[in-house]
């Protein structure tokens, strides 16, 4: 397991300008910003700010702007914002940082139940829940958003980064997450949906895309997490999610040891995973680097698999089988040397010996026979992966076999996502009023 | 109506024999704006050491009550004369608009201790709430309003002062240090927080995608139950029809929840009414905790939608290490009760309105799951 590295040992002498620059700026708070060593978290809780801040997003009206200036701030309960139309603003993902650590309420740091909204520029720190949920809405933008946990990975930090979850027209673009006990940047039960430029760092999940239908997710960095880039469909939800394609990644040694909290999906992740397709339905995996990921660099699976399946608790309608799956035209190097967990070791050792490595894409084998003829609910993966590995989860692992040859077919490539153009963008609306905190 | 006007002037009787010296001004429903005060609607009056209900204002009781930290609650519905709600079997009554719904949180103050010790005591205490409360003996916490106008609901959260005399809107709630002491004399010290008016959509809105506000309380089966009046015991739901508050209940026996801490009643019902009550706010079809797909409503069906052996999808450190929302026969491997029982952010059910565990709820869930029959297999297909 990598350490996480303590941002406060590097960065201790900004966070105490910066300290001294909100304490002044709001009239301050009576204590010493002297120690280089202070966090955010430490500093007093700003309940005049948290109460103006509060304030400004209960009065907010279609077209508001909330800016929130350079500064470190330590808030106890959780924010929210229930208006359509807002933009929220802070002054970089550097500059305002605000702090939930010892969080009383919440648990969310900013819980949004609108549309047509838009965070960018902040970074929100140790809360006890979600950092960032947005919870049904449409046109949502988040951008040059960071979220972390900066005692590094641990089981009791919050479970997901950034969370939008069942809404519509999604852009997150050059955010970051580091640290979220279940995944750093997820969606889940959404429609049309982009994730662009972003890191994610130090989570159980990098980035998940979970029932969700048209999703892209390209150009992202995706590295020290348990699993990279994961395509999950749960069962009993909303809608079942389709159409995601993962393209000009950079996924790489994603090895951390799992730390999530048993009973999760993500639980079922094994370290040294790459990009891990999970019973869900037409995903394309192209044009990425993939490297050094040391279970597999690809994993397709099914909810089988994850040893959640019973068949009282899951809707009997839901499809827990991978199809239409496309692997092409990425760059691997190394991984599946050093695989998690006892099964998989004695797999990989039996199988590759004791230096060796499984191919670069692992599948647990479960597929529906009774659509097996269905060329376009097959899984294809080309030549620049070095090899496929049915594990045969289905007769409990008896007889794991190379599959590369039977699956170099070819899928029609998946459409591109197009996001719907922002209603009348806050940011340039005549009517808009911006309000500072 | 015509129960009405006989009944105010016996308030302004009674008021009169306690104060004399002045008869409170009429409610004043205020149409718009956020007033300030809590007195600038004169719903409640503080007097002659007790906060009384004006003219026309009537308390209610609930069979089941939502848990808040122990909190006890004056609740009172008002309505301008000549109108009245619309019955609803299972939804809140259809209010007119001119509504106003008040609840005040208070506690029994404990015998020793600062102002701050207040006693541990279930809601649901014998004695009328007609009559007020005594002021010298609680502890007043908070008020909020729920207002019906013209375009909704509006909530407004008042926060007492600490002689008691005037309570002021804190639209960003609030947060108050107390002592919980309970019948062995054991202090508890918690943080009861006050909600800021968007944590009160979060329960009051139950359907995300309308986004209006809703009464939780007023509801047949909630308050189909006898209560105390100043003028004697009647049935709420026949007290509010004759009061005129209430239109449309149709003849026969009416919809009753249980009452979660009835021994008699068979521990299914009072379990899933306690959950209704409790959760069923969020955890209904399109609300705010829709996405988990759980869902805890009286009405629903006790198949995996109400958890039973379904994996958890969103829970994270939320799952205690257990995989199943609920596993017949074993409360310990079941995920629902874990959460109840929990006072940790991004652990602990429901997320907002306590900072303590309802033990005795948290039992009755237990026993409840204990019971049930059955078993969840795990593994594939």
């Amino acid at each position: 397991m990598q350490s996480f590295r303590p941002f406060h040992t590097t960065v201790g002498p900004i966070l105490a300008a910066a300290a001294l620059a909100a304490l002044g700026a709001l009239g301050g708070c009576g204590k010493s910003a002297s120690d280089s060593n202070v966090r955010v978290g430490d500093l007093p809780v700003d309940t005049d700010f948290a109460k103006k801040l509060q304030g400004e997003l209960l009065d907010a009206k279609p077209g508001s702007v909330i800016e929130i200036p350079t500064g470190r701030y330590h808030l106890d309960r959780g924010l929210s914002l229930r208006v359509n139309g807002v933009t929220i603003r802070g002054a970089g993902m550097a500059q305002t940082i605000l702090s939930f650590r010892n969080q009383t309420s919440g648990p969310e740091g900013l819980l949004a139940q609108a549309s047509d909204f838009r965070i960018e520029g902040l970074t929100i720190e140790d809360t006890k829940g979600d950092a960032l949920k947005i919870n049904s809405g449409e046109n949502i933008t988040i951008r040059d958003v960071r979220v972390r946990w900066t005692d590094g990975p641990k089981t009791t930090n919050g479970a997901y980064g950034l969370y939008p979850v069942k809404t519509k027209n999604v852009l997150i673009e050059n955010s970051q997450s580091f640290g979220a006990a279940d995944a750093g940047i997820y969606v889940g039960q959404s429609r049309n949906v982009v994730v662009r430029g972003c890191r994610a760092e130090q989570n159980v999940a990098g980035i998940e895309i979970e029932n969700t239908i048209d999703a892209d997710v390209h150009d992202n960095v995706a590295t020290g997490n348990t699993g990279g880039i994961l395509v999950f469909n749960m069962p009993n939800l909303s809608q079942p999610g389709h159409s995601t394609r993962v393209f000009h990644n950079k996924v790489d040694a994603n090895n951390l040891g799992n730390f999530g909290a048993k009973g999760t999906a993500v639980a079922s992740v094994p370290a040294g995973s790459g990009v891990v397709v999970n019973s869900n339905s037409l995903v394309e995996i192209f044009d990425n680097d993939v490297t050094d990921n040391v279970t597999a660099n690809v994993i397709v699976s099914s909810y089988f698999s994850t040893g959640y399946f019973n068949t009282k608790g899951v809707q009997p309608n839901y499809d827990p089988y991978p199809r239409g799956i496309y692997v092409h035209d990425n760059r691997f190097a190394g991984g599946g040397d050093s695989p998690d967990g006892m099964d998989l070791k004695v797999l990989k050792t039996a199988m590759f010996g004791i230096n060796g490595r499984f191919p670069d894409v692992l599948w647990d084998g479960y597929s529906d026979a009774a659509r097996a003829n269905v060329t376009e609910e097959r899984i294809c993966v080309d030549a620049t992966a070095s090899g496929v590995l049915d594990a045969d989860g289905p007769h409990k692992y008896k007889s794991p076999h190379l599959v590369t040859d039977a699956v170099r077919c070819k899928l029609a490539p998946l459409s591109a996502v197009t996001l719907a153009p922002p209603v009348a963008g806050p940011a340039t609306s005549a009517a808009a009023s911006a309000s500072s905190v | 109506m015509r129960l009405r006007l006989l009944l105010a002037p016996v308030v302004c009787v009674l008021a009169a024999l306690a104060s004399c010296a002045r008869a409170p001004a009429p409610v004043a429903f205020i149409a718009d704006g956020k007033p300030e005060h809590l007195s600038d609607w004169h719903l409640l009056d503080v007097s002659g050491g007790r906060l009384v209900p004006n003219a026309g204002v009537l308390p209610y009781d609930l069979v089941t009550p939502l848990f808040s930290d122990y909190a006890h609650k004056l609740r009172t519905v008002w309505m301008p004369a000549g109108q009245s709600a619309k019955y609803s079997a299972d939804k809140a009554f259809e209010f007119p608009v001119g509504t106003i719904l008040s609840k005040t949180f208070y506690y029994p103050r404990a015998a020793s201790g600062g102002s701050d010790a207040v006693l541990k005591t279930y809601d649901a205490e014998p004695g009328s709430p007609a009559a007020g409360i005594d002021l010298a003996r609680v502890r007043l916490v908070e008020t909020r309003l729920l207002v019906r106008r013209a375009d909704g609901w509006t909530v407004l959260p008042y926060v007492w002062n600490a002689d008691q005399s005037e309570a002021e809107l804190e639209r960003t709630g609030d947060e108050k240090a107390l002592d919980l002491v309970d019948a062995q004399g054991h202090g508890q010290k918690f943080t009861y927080v006050v909600p800021n008016e968007n944590q009160c959509a979060s329960c009051h809105v139950t359907n995300l995608k309308s986004g209006e506000f809703t009464p939780l309380g007023p509801k047949a089966r909630n308050l189909n139950r006898p209560l105390a009046y100043v003028d004697g015991t009647e049935n709420q739901i026949a007290r509010w029809m004759r009061a005129g508050f209430l239109t449309g209940v149709p003849a026969g026996e009416l919809p009753r929840a249980a009452d979660w801490r009835d021994a008699q009643t068979p521990i299914a019902e009072r379990a899933r009414t306690y959950l209704d009550v409790n959760c069923a706010h969020c955890h209904q079809t399109g609300g705010t905790a829709g996405n988990t797909s759980l869902r805890l409503d009286a009405l629903g069906p006790a198949d995996w939608s109400l958890g039973l052996c379904k994996p958890s999808v969103a829970a994270g450190k939320g799952t205690g290490d257990r995989i199943q929302d609920i596993v017949p026969g074993k409360p310990d491997e079941s995920i629902l009760p874990f959460r109840l029982a929990s006072t940790e952010g991004g652990v602990m059910m429901p997320e907002l309105g306590r900072s303590t565990v309802h033990q005795q709820g948290v039992q009755l869930i237990r026993d409840w799951i204990a019971a049930m029959p059955g078993h969840c297999q795990t593994g594939s297909l």
